[in-house]
């Protein structure tokens, strides 16, 4: 690359003296490998610089809400799955917490921890994937293949607690649906150091790589007032300075009694976001950490509780437990009449969840708040005046993914 | 902690927006206002600009058909300074319209449009009012209660037109509906008329 700086202000005049030109549209996806999923962006460009973006969204858009209306609120879970479909647990986590702050459900303390547990191996399931691929974006291949191998063995902790590597379906309100193994929790214990040492071998990769810093430094800068004008959460606003973490400041299950730090960044740009993702990753696994250590032995989901399945020992003595159990899963529990809003801090930012009961055993609304969804609105406004390559990096930084932008 | 600084909110625009609000109410710590339709601009500059609500969290609609204003729009808004949040809503009738907010926020125009895809609910001052998760050309709004799961219209690949085509959804069987719930269950006043005499 040369030193050259280009003077956008100078190319526009020379740009608006030659009266024949004109401005030129393109589409950027919906095929399109940097577009992250199924993205059209109607660009509009003066010569190499974006003057409009138009993200047309909806194109995996399933009616999630909608189908929720028509199921019992166990038949809902696996639908939060399939939203960010790279952290799938984080968003069951939402609408578990819901339902049990609508109904008054108590959770027992050791499927708080299993739950922050996974909510921490679902984070650093995003963030690996996140950062390697950002880097991909600006032309790093290698990172990439690193990130999906620590990807694939945190899936196989996944498969191991519930038995799907993906669509988990693990959370459930009052607790998760089954206990782990001693050796499960000492096989992720001893995941952790390796994963370390491998985080760190890929900031060898990226973090002083020349290219990566030209494509990543002072681009798609964020300050205070962007974030607050368009509903930022998460990183985007760590990035920037402001240390607001939902799992610091409205603490949800155990966040309050572990020790760990929130990362901030300074300059808000591409690259500071990427090293709060990296520390982010670091804070993760001291979680982890102090999850398995810290880990009562314990019932993981409510007993004597009608939103909980009776003990299968019971069932086979007992008839009113085999009826429990039929009405559970056929009937579901019914969750009081009234409105809730709960939100946890999602990989990508504040994932909420605004239900509605009207008494009955289907949610008559539920509004899923998606992190990635104004990120992506703001797109516009932070791609404006940037070139066409920078593009594709401030979409790698939104960490945006249409299952749940779309729904 | 929280729960006595949401009491003092909840007292303080009371008597800064008493035109304004119908009413509030805090339940299971959260704070509820349904504020005038017409004065939404006003409740939400004001929770804006003098309690220090600068993020807003999201924009949703509901639908409760049995109501004249059957419309809700519902506004969750966040202070970060204050930790706090706060949840406005506005209730309208089927074809009235709301100011837009996207003068306040930027990202209201998303969620505005949102809104108006799923409801048909009108946003006046809204910039650009296109539909946005639906599809291209798509009718209705599909988050009514009276729209049906299955929808109206399918798609396929034709492969003698050589093309996607639209058509009215044909099922192979019948949509079924597993409705498991007891009949004496989860009883509304409007189902037994004389209960709600009594109320």
């Amino acid at each position: 690359m040369s030193d050259e700086v280009i003077d956008f202000e100078e190319a526009k005049e020379v740009a608006a003296s030659e009266p024949k030109k004109r401005n030129f549209n393109i589409n950027f996806g919906p095929q399109h490998p940097a577009a992250h999923g199924v993205l059209r962006l109607v660009l509009e460009l003066d010569g190499e610089v974006v003057e409009r973006a138009d993200p047309h969204i909806g194109l995996l858009h399933r009616g999630t809400e909608k189908l929720l209306e028509y199921k019992t609120y166990l038949q809902g879970i696996p639908y939060f799955d399939r939203l960010d479909y790279v952290a799938p647990m984080n968003q069951e986590h939402a609408f578990c917490l819901a339902i049990e702050k609508l109904a008054n459900i108590e959770v027992p303390r050791r499927a708080k921890f299993i739950r922050v547990l996974f909510s921490e191996i679902g984070r650093i399931l995003n963030h690996t994937l996140n950062v390697t691929f950002q880097a991909l974006d600006v032309g790093a291949l290698t990172p990439s293949n690193w990130g999906l191998e620590i990807r694939e063995q945190l899936m196989v902790f996944y498969e191991r607690a519930c038995g799907a590597r993906l669509h988990a379906n693990y959370f459930r309100p009052g607790g998760v649906h089954q206990d782990l193994t001693p050796k499960l929790l000492k096989d992720i214990y001893d995941w952790c150091d390796p994963f370390l040492v491998g985080l760190d071998e890929i900031e060898t990769l990226i973090t002083d790589n020349r290219i990566f810093k030209q494509r990543n430094c002072d681009i798609g800068v964020v300050d205070k007032k962007t974030l607050l004008d368009w509903g930022f959460s998460g990183v985007m606003v760590r990035g920037s300075g402001i240390p607001w973490d939902l799992r610091k400041s409205q603490p949800y299950e155990i966040y309050d009694e572990l020790d760990f730090k929130v990362p901030v960044g300074k300059n808000g740009d591409c690259y500071d976001r990427y090293l709060c993702r990296m520390d982010e990753m670091r804070e993760s696994v001291k979680i982890i950490k102090q999850c398995i250590e810290k880990m009562p032995e314990g019932p993981v989901l409510p007993e004597n509780s009608k939103f909980a399945p009776p003990r299968r020992a019971d069932m086979k003595q007992s008839m009113e437990a085999l009826i429990h159990h039929f009405k559970l899963y056929t009937e579901g529990f019914h969750v009081p009449a009234g409105e809730v809003y709960a939100c946890v801090e999602a990989p990508k930012g504040e994932f909420g969840v605004y239900l509605v009961s009207d008494g009955g055993n289907k949610p008559y609304r539920v509004k899923i708040r998606a992190p990635g969804y104004p990120h992506l609105h703001a797109l516009e406004h932070l791609s404006k005046n940037h070139l066409l390559a920078d593009v594709a990096a401030i979409i790698g930084t939104l960490d945006i993914v249409f299952g749940e932008i779309d729904r | 902690m929280s729960a006595t600084k949401l009491t003092e909110l909840a007292a303080k625009v009371e008597t800064d927006l008493k035109a304004a609000i119908l009413s509030h109410e805090i339940a299971l710590g959260e704070l509820t206002i349904l504020a005038e339709a017409s004065q939404i601009i006003a409740v939400l500059s004001n929770l804006q600009a003098a309690h220090g609500f600068s993020t807003l969290v999201d924009i949703c609609g509901a639908d409760y058909p049995q109501n004249v204003k059957r419309f809700e729009v519902v506004y969750h808004l966040l202070s970060m300074n204050n930790n706090l949040r706060v949840r406005v809503k506005a209730a309208l009738e089927d074809g009235a319209s709301l100011p837009s907010v996207v003068s306040l926020w930027p990202v209201a125009n998303w969620f505005e449009r949102e809104v108006f895809d799923m409801y048909g609910v009108l946003f006046e001052g809204h910039p650009d009012l296109r539909r946005l998760l639906t599809d291209y050309g798509f009718e209705g709004h599909p988050l009514r209660k009276d729209f049906p799961l299955t929808g109206y219209q399918e798609v396929r690949y034709d492969e003698e037109q050589k093309r996607v085509i639209y058509e009215p959804v044909k099922l192979l069987q019948e949509y079924r509906d597993f409705d498991f719930e007891s009949p004496w269950e989860h009883v509304t006043p409007d189902a037994i008329p004389a209960l709600e005499a009594k109320s």
